[in-house]
């Protein structure tokens, strides 16, 4: 294997130095070069979004985004969002609505919905249905995932 | 109790700190992985290690390496924990590798070819049934009145034969474990699991230990709906197999591909029915023929087995019933528990089955199934008096008045004339029995206990797995409310064999049901105590709680099971009380076809059901959502392909669960009759609900194209090619 290659990182508003092998990825970075175990792997192949974090304003699926192609960038993870004492909306609602069942598709599921309900827009079932698309969930059948979002999305400024 | 508490856990799920098992690291440790057998039945020949790789920094276990038993015992103690001379199934183990790198530990396994010589394998039910295979694993056979005579008393005799597939659990946080272990230590193990002492009674028979060398922890589960129950203890064998010999830590995450390919999955199923049916609709004679696929090992067939035969009959009343049933070897990897366990797959055959009797008869499906059902006196199929009011009726009618069954059939009966989508209604009606069957609880002998601690609290300590469905939750509310006190004064232990008793395996639909029980007798033994000793004077109950600690050094309550009084079964001559008691449920599906795609969408869903006292609203809920999806699933999206006993597609891509778009809203609505032996008067849920979701769909599809598809998963292949028979 090839030598280990530095990347420099800012996550969660802290600028972090990493070591990572070439051919890893920025799950890979998050949660064993960064110890940042929020981040699940559900497949590790683009299609549950447990992985999806936000990398430069936008949502991506870390499990398939190169380490190399991270260096340089910003990373909000769930661990970026309120902590047990002050969660954030999207977090509150779905406390509240039950919509965390198992807990695993949990993380990916709300850096998605933030993103969704970004602007503030209130969403029917539909378009939510539409805008999380890319995140499996095995346990709720959606409805009080659904129900969370609409919730935290119209309480966004 | 009665009120949507919110959940114990649900804080550290939505910050992402809940601990999930590959969240946990331990100094020096290694990372396991699992070479498979390629094949489905052979010989082992050689096994070839390539000589370019570098395998002294690998620690290497075969099966001559385990120092107990080379087996995962669970009912037949059939099933290697590594292959020796011979694989019965494909990605059968058959030898373990560790490396400090988990990358690594990946590429040694890639270097590892084992040659076979290769023998004839069965793949299907068919070819398992031919004399010349092997016996099955267990087969049952039900009966009550006489057959022959409900035939001649019926002015109908209807047939029928109906198919179901594999299906994956899918739980989203795949399969792993966390092993430490050594000869004077004994061993460790952390995991993402169900049934804690089904993995520390594995481990012992593998290590040649006594159980009280053997700690068990279940980590944070991502789900399991059944997949976690046996399998787990597999793994928690291979890694703590590795750590045995290295002498370090070892883990073993599955990636998602060796999860749905080498895991166990639902048993496929095929059931025949012959139906004699009286001129006013009532059945007079049921002959019914049941049989699943159980794989390469016997693994927990006999029991999947026995609850499909019991449900085959549905919720409903015939003097004359025969059930013959049994389950199958074959060279698929083995099927395993997942939610229902049997049951959906007989009574998606019985209600396919009511809707061709409603067809020959000419009547209304929702009537037909009306005059049938059991009632208060009536007996099942096994013998068993239905003791309590049965709310078939009146769930049957709120399921068709809030699906709107009447005004949709008519109108879509006129718009079913234009464009290319045709919309149908379907119904599903049936019972699920709570906790494990027969005399099955009365062996388990579970036991709870409830402590107070020294910070004041009443902590439960029972073996039950929260794994999504709340059990903390719905747990800490029984205690709390026979305490006399509030939820947040109650706390649970997480499932630790060195701490907790064995509660029994979190299957079932049992954890609040039979579980809970015993948490309640146990917490009001505390209450009693707390009350005796006069400690609740003055002081409120988190202070009473300390002082007792502080009188008597610690104090816990411990509670055992009884069976409810009255019960009976005779395990040979299978009859008797089959479950203490039944929930019971009426489905109704809307779907939409589209006939130039041939997809089948789901666009509204409503479960009426009752499970005796709903504990928590919410929590109930999302059980009843959740397993409606999955049913769902089953029975338009989940396909597992075999390719000569191999899963071919063993990834999210291939194999589609439902995401946010598939599915429609899902409406639940709860009758609610108290169980006088359940806590609080609850019964058990987390199954029922994926048990007619799959009929109801498929008897939707019928009614709106007339295409009468008989096996599931339904693909738009499929249906295609039913809509050219039914035009033929
Ligand atoms: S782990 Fe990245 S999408 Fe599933
Ligand atoms: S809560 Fe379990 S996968 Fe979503």
């Amino acid at each position: 294997m090839s030598d280990q290659v530095e990347l420099l990182l800012q996550v969660n508003g802290a600028a972090r130095r990493v070591e990572a092998w070439p051919l890893e990825r920025l799950l890979d970075v998050l949660r064993h070069g960064l110890g940042l175990k929020g981040t699940k792997e559900g497949c590790g192949e683009g299609e549950c979004g447990s992985c999806v974090v936000i990398m430069d304003g936008k949502l991506v699926v870390s499990c398939l985004v190169p380490a190399l192609e991270a260096d340089g960038s910003s990373i909000t993870t769930i661990e970026g969002l309120g902590g047990e004492a002050g969660l954030d909306s999207m977090q509150q609602a779905f406390v509240d609505e039950g919509a965390a069942q198992c807990g695993f598709c949990t993380p990916g599921m709300i850096m998605a919905a933030n993103a969704l309900c970004q602007g503030g827009r209130t969403m029917d079932h539909a378009s939510i249905r539409e805008g999380l698309a890319g995140n499996l969930c095995r346990c709720t059948g959606y409805m009080k995932i659904l129900a969370a979002v609409r919730k935290a999305g119209g309480a966004r400024p | 109790m009665g009120e949507s508490a919110p959940r114990k856990d649900a804080p550290a799920k939505v910050t992402g700190r809940a601990q999930f098992v590959d969240d946990l690291t331990l100094p020096e440790m290694l990372y396991g992985v699992t070479v498979r057998s390629t094949v489905a039945r052979g010989r082992i020949q050689r096994i070839r290690f390539d000589p370019a790789f570098e395998w002294d920094e690998c620690v290497i276990v075969r099966a001559e390496d385990i120092p107990g038993r080379n087996v995962v015992p669970l009912i037949a103690d059939d099933q290697p924990c590594l292959a020796g001379q011979v694989v019965n199934h494909a990605e059968e183990p058959v030898l373990l590798i560790a490396h400090e790198d988990r990358h690594m530990a990946e590429s040694a396994r890639r270097r590892v070819k084992v040659e076979y010589e290769r023998l004839p394998g069965v793949y299907s039910i068919d070819a398992a049934l031919r004399a010349d295979a092997g016996a099955p694993f267990k087969s049952y056979t039900v009966a009550k009145g006489n057959v022959e005579e409900g035939f001649r008393r019926a002015k109908w005799v209807v047939e029928g034969e109906y198919e179901t597939g594999a299906q994956e659990q899918l739980y989203i946080e795949p399969q792993g474990v966390l092993a430490v272990a050594s000869p004077r230590e004994g061993v460790t193990v952390w995991g993402s699991m169900q049934c804690p002492y089904y993995v520390q009674r594995a481990l012992a028979a593998v290590f040649g230990l006594p159980e009280e060398m053997i700690r068990v922890v279940q980590c944070e589960t991502g789900g399991g709906f059944g997949g976690k129950e046996e399998y787990p203890s597999m793994i928690a064998a291979h890694a703590a197999l590795l750590a045995w010999k290295s002498r370090r830590p070892v883990k073993i995450i599955y990636d998602r591909a060796e999860d749905i390919a080498a895991t166990t999955k639902r048993h496929p199923s095929r059931t025949r029915h012959r139906t004699g049916v009286a001129p006013d609709g009532t059945l007079t004679a049921m002959e019914i023929d049941f049989t699943l696929d159980g794989g390469a090992y016997c693994t927990l067939s006999p029991v999947v087995l026995s609850r499909g035969t019991i449900h085959a009959g549905g919720p409903y009343r015939c003097d004359n019933v025969r059930i013959s049933s049994r389950a199958v070897a074959t060279n698929h990897p083995p099927h395993g528990a997942f939610r229902g366990f049997g049951a959906p797959q007989s009574i998606f055959a019985m209600e396919r089955h009511m809707d061709r009797i409603a067809k020959t008869i000419g009547m209304d499906p929702a009537e037909l199934r009306r005059r049938n059902f059991l009632r208060q006196g009536d007996t099942t199929a096994t013998g068993q008096v239905i003791r309590e009011r049965v709310e078939l009726p009146a769930l049957l009618e709120r399921a068709l008045a809030e699906s709107r069954w009447e005004e949709k059939r008519r109108t879509f009966a006129v718009t079913n004339g234009n464009g290319n989508v045709r919309r149908g209604m379907g119904i599903a009606a049936f019972m699920h029995g709570a906790g494990f069957t027969g005399s099955g609880e009365r062996h388990l002998r579970s036991q709870v206990a409830v402590e107070a601690t020294a910070e004041g609290k009443a902590r439960v300590l029972a073996s039950s797995c929260e794994m999504g469905q709340g059990s903390k939750t719905v747990l800490c509310q029984i205690a709390a409310e026979a305490l006399g006190t509030k939820l947040e004064d109650v706390e649970i232990a997480q499932p630790d064999t060195a701490e907790v008793p064995d509660s029994g395996p979190t299957v079932a639909s049992r954890t609040s049901m039979v579980v809970g029980k015993l948490v309640e007798s146990a917490a009001r033994d505390l209450r009693r105590t707390l009350d005796q000793s006069g400690l609740l004077e003055g002081r409120t109950f988190s202070e009473a709680c300390r002082e007792l600690v502080k009188r008597r050094g610690g104090f816990k309550s411990w509670s055992r099971y009884q069976p409810p009084p009255g019960q009976w079964w005779d395990d040979d001559r299978y009859s008797g009380d089959a479950y203490g008691t039944y929930s019971w449920a009426v489905q109704v599906a809307e779907v939409a076809v589209d006939l130039v795609t041939y997809e089948t969408s789901v666009t509204a869903f409503v479960s009426a059901q009752e499970v005796g006292r709903v504990l928590n609203p919410a929590l109930a809920e999302g059980q009843v959502e959740g397993g409606v999806a999955q049913g769902i699933g089953l029975a338009l999206y989940e396909k597992v392909v075999y390719d000569k006993g191999r899963v071919v597609n063993s990834q999210m891509t291939n194999y589609i669960m439902p995401a946010p778009g598939d599915l429609p809203p899902i409406r639940s609505i709860f009758l609610e009759t108290p169980y006088e032996f359940g806590p609080g008067g609850a019964k058990g849920l987390g199954e029922l609900p994926i048990d007619g979701p799959a009929p109801a769909i498929l008897n939707a599809v019928e009614d709106a194209t007339g295409a009468a598809v008989a096996r599931i998963p339904m693909t738009p292949e499929d249906l295609l090619d039913a809509l050219e028979r039914t035009h033929e």
